[in-house]
């Protein structure tokens, strides 16, 4: 089994220099790998089925986000944002929109609070299940993914009702939603919260004992939590390591604290822990949407985004017939609303770690400078130190624990 | 909200680092400095070491570009104290003639990446980085594209008329 | 009786024990209804396509049930995602490695022209590197839409000469892409 190594070890070209008599075989896990989830390289040399040293490049995906964000205004960039974590991605607009609130100092009623809190306990459950599913398919058992894609085409069927699309969602506006969510969706949201805790359970049935998974997967890639906050991880896998750091509780964003779940925390910080704590998480999420669900019934409905007219469109009808609404209308899209000329850090728990954003504003219609921290980015320079000593197949594993998604990792 | 507050934060650097700091703000309750990067080195090593303020979670490293200024690349570096709940913003302001800072790979390896995703995009040279090279972008790459003068498309692209996109 | 739905066979001549019609037709329905995807999945248009595959939309039942990750064994790219001008020779080296007869699709706004990343890193279209047969329009396009052009794909297959990829006009083409 691997021994974890916790040296510095660069991650840079080795295999050149301690090689003397061209004993090692490189092997290329190219960008283009059924087993690597993403467009991303490593070199690894080998000394037979064991991985002596890696080098990973990244970049294949590159697209340029946050140079692309300093040309759009802030409304557009929410459909930059989707495509960063495509797995949840409306974690990711939730998270702008609300770096922008906090930036405006709008004030957001509770009740949008608790559907962005359903919203982004959906898409939390999506994510995992991608990388559960997968994860399963990577050690060999494909029947698992099969049954969670289909709970996760029922979770489209809501983002579909809510905004229209089902993967890059452009979910919500700055102040709120853009429009209520109706009795149908609420519908597909009861009957998700019924239909998925079967379906989870005879999933954790198949995996969670299952002599071959646990052999499969347990004490692979196990990490110290000295070592994991060393390389800045963030997520849960830095809390299958054993340390309980989760934004929703450390920085309650979105009326948070008002509800009442429990944070997993894992022990070895290998394969299997984060597994577990990944169905755990999903759980806890199922939890917290029906916590929402209730809170919900004792609010006044109708209210879906906050009274801030200078930032947040008027509905058409008053567009057209009104000359305030007509006003506030231009000012928005072309970018006369005064800003605060400042700069702020907004973080949210994202599927895979604290997802940031760092927006520095000179009050004009696009932002001076926007970086994202990206979490998959993040979590992944320590793949290739880690995975010296290991076998390849446990390497694979991994790495699909890591839930490294590409459109996260290069930006 | 945090077990420490941003005052004395500052009172305890003051101690320490004497005029080596700049007119600290607060925007959104998150304490911003300014420092030289002759200092940043020592200031990043007392902030994570001291057991008080336990500053050991790096959460990024970024820049920003501002080409009127005389110090016009500006390297941002965002810490946590998780023991503590409280979070920090340190910045420096270097020239673009001369980008040299030193590095943080010795106190966080996880600056590692971080600070290879700065020079790929600024070309700010990290003194003491094991392995400063492109990591984003295309290796042959001789320009670093997010600085301000360099165009958002592709520069090579020829069938975007000017006169449908109204330039 | 079940419901299943068999291949209608082409126009010929039938008689006790034997069938004859022309030998494009026979293999152009064979090909088109066993074609093997190499499934290039980069970014988001990827995720739309497990969807495909996955049990609610059943993109096997077409006939590929055998996606496969070999350029040498697979008969159609179906490049889903952005390219990245980093990753543009590695999806020409696929390209190279496939064996004839072959067929692209591009899925994707980003496969088809770059996207809404109109940037210094993006490339503006596969077709710039290879050879398209079918491009798919969305962002992401719904898992119909992936089987639509699918089916398109099918309907070119199965109409497709035998001696197309022997022509000088096919090795023009390639020559336009620099691929010999």
């Amino acid at each position: 089994m691997s021994n974890f190594i916790t040296e510095i070890t660069p991650n840079r070209p080795v295999y050149t220099d301690n090689d003397p008599q061209g004993d090692f075989m490189t092997l290329n896990l190219g960008p283009t790998h059924p087993a690597t989830h993403g467009v991303f390289q490593n070199v690894l040399q080998m000394d037979g089925e064991r991985i002596v040293s890696g080098v990973s490049t990244i970049g294949y995906i590159h697209r340029a986000f946050e140079k692309i964000a300093e040309h759009r205004p802030f409304y557009q960039i929410t459909t930059l944002t989707d495509r960063m974590n495509y797995c949840s991605s409306p974690i990711n607009n939730m998270g702008w929109h609300m770096t922008v609130e906090k930036l405006l100092g709008v004030e957001m009623p509770k009740r949008v609070d608790y559907l962005r809190v359903i919203v982004m306990e959906l898409s939390r459950i999506t994510d995992h299940l991608i990388c559960n599913g997968i994860l399963g398919v990577d050690t060999g058992a494909f029947t698992g993914f099969l049954y969670l894609m289909e709970e996760r085409e029922h979770i489209y069927e809501i983002f579909e009702e809510i905004c229209g699309a089902r993967l890059t969602t452009n979910i919500g506006r700055i102040g709120g939603f853009e429009r209520d969510f109706n009795d149908i969706a609420f519908a597909k949201i009861n009957k998700f919260l019924e239909k998925f805790p079967p379906i989870l359970k005879e999933f954790e049935a198949l995996f969670n004992r299952n002599r071959i998974f646990i052999e499969r997967t347990s004490g692979v890639g196990a990490v110290d939590p000295e070592t994991a906050l060393n390389y800045s991880w963030s997520g849960p896998i830095l809390r299958a390591t054993g340390v309980d750091y989760d934004v929703r509780v450390n920085e309650p964003y979105s009326s948070y604290q008002d509800f009442d779940f429990e944070i997993p925390v894992g022990t070895k910080g290998d394969v299997y822990d984060r597994f577990i704590l990944r169905n755990e998480e999903m759980w806890q999420s199922l939890r917290i949407i029906e916590q929402a669900m209730e809170k919900l019934k004792k609010e006044p409905k109708g209210i879906f985004h906050a009274d801030v007219p200078e930032f947040y469109l008027p509905p058409k009808e008053q567009v057209y017939n009104n000359m305030e609404a007509l006003i506030y209308h231009f000012k928005i899209v072309m970018g006369e609303v005064d800003t605060p000329k400042t700069e702020v850090y907004h973080a949210v728990e994202g599927g895979n770690g604290e997802l940031g954003f760092y927006l520095v504003n000179d009050g004009g219609r696009t932002p001076y400078r926007l970086h994202f921290r990206r979490p998959s980015f993040i979590n992944y320079q320590m793949y290739a130190p880690m995975s010296r000593g290991m076998l390849l197949s446990d390497a694979i594993i991994n790495m699909s624990s890591l839930n490294v998604i590409a459109g996260e990792l290069d930006a | 909200m945090g077990k420490i507050s941003n005052q004395h934060i500052i009172d305890q650097l003051t101690v320490n680092f004497p005029e080596q700091f700049s007119a600290p703000t607060e925007p959104f309750g998150l304490l911003t400095l300014e420092t030289t990067a002759v200092t940043i080195n020592a200031l990043l090593t007392y902030l994570k070491n001291d057991k008080e303020l336990s500053f050991n979670y790096l959460t990024d490293i970024t820049a920003v570009h501002y080409p009127e200024q005389e110090n016009a690349l500006g390297v941002v570096y965002h810490l946590h104290s998780l023991t503590n709940n409280v979070r920090i913003r340190v910045k420096v302001f270097i020239p673009v003639s001369n980008p040299t800072i030193p590095t943080a790979t010795e106190l966080w390896n996880g600056a590692n990446w971080m600070e290879r995703e700065t020079f790929d995009f600024y070309g700010i040279q990290f003194i003491g980085h094991p392995d400063l090279r492109r990591i984003l972008n295309v290796d042959d790459m001789t320009v670093f594209p997010m600085r301000k003068e360099f165009a958002l498309e592709d520069p090579n692209r020829v069938d975007k008329k000017d006169f449908f996109f109204g330039r | 009786m079940s419901d299943i739905n068999l291949v209608e066979a082409p126009a010929g001549v039938e008689g006790s024990g034997f069938f004859a019609t022309s030998l494009e037709k026979v293999i152009g329905m064979a090909r088109a209804n066993s074609l093997w995807p190499l499934p290039f999945a980069t970014s988001c248009c990827g995720i739309e396509f497990m969807a495909t595959m996955g049990s609610h939309y059943d993109f096997s039942r077409f006939g590929s049930e055998r996606p496969s990750f070999s350029p040498r064994q697979a008969d159609l790219l179906m490049v889903m995602g952005t390219i990245a001008k980093k990753m543009a020779p590695v999806l020409k080296q696929v390209y190279i490695q496939m064996a004839e007869p072959r067929w692209v699709i591009a899925v994707g706004a980003c496969a088809s022209s770059g996207g809404i990343f109109d940037t210094y890193s993006v490339l503006q279209g596969i077709d710039e590197i290879i050879p398209v047969d079918v491009y798919v329009p969305g962002c992401p396009p719904r898992p119909e839409a992936i089987i639509n052009g699918f089916n398109k794909i099918q309907d070119l297959v199965r109409s497709e000469s035998l001696r197309r990829r022997d022509s000088p006009e096919y090795s023009e083409l390639l020559a336009k892409y620099g691929i010999q």
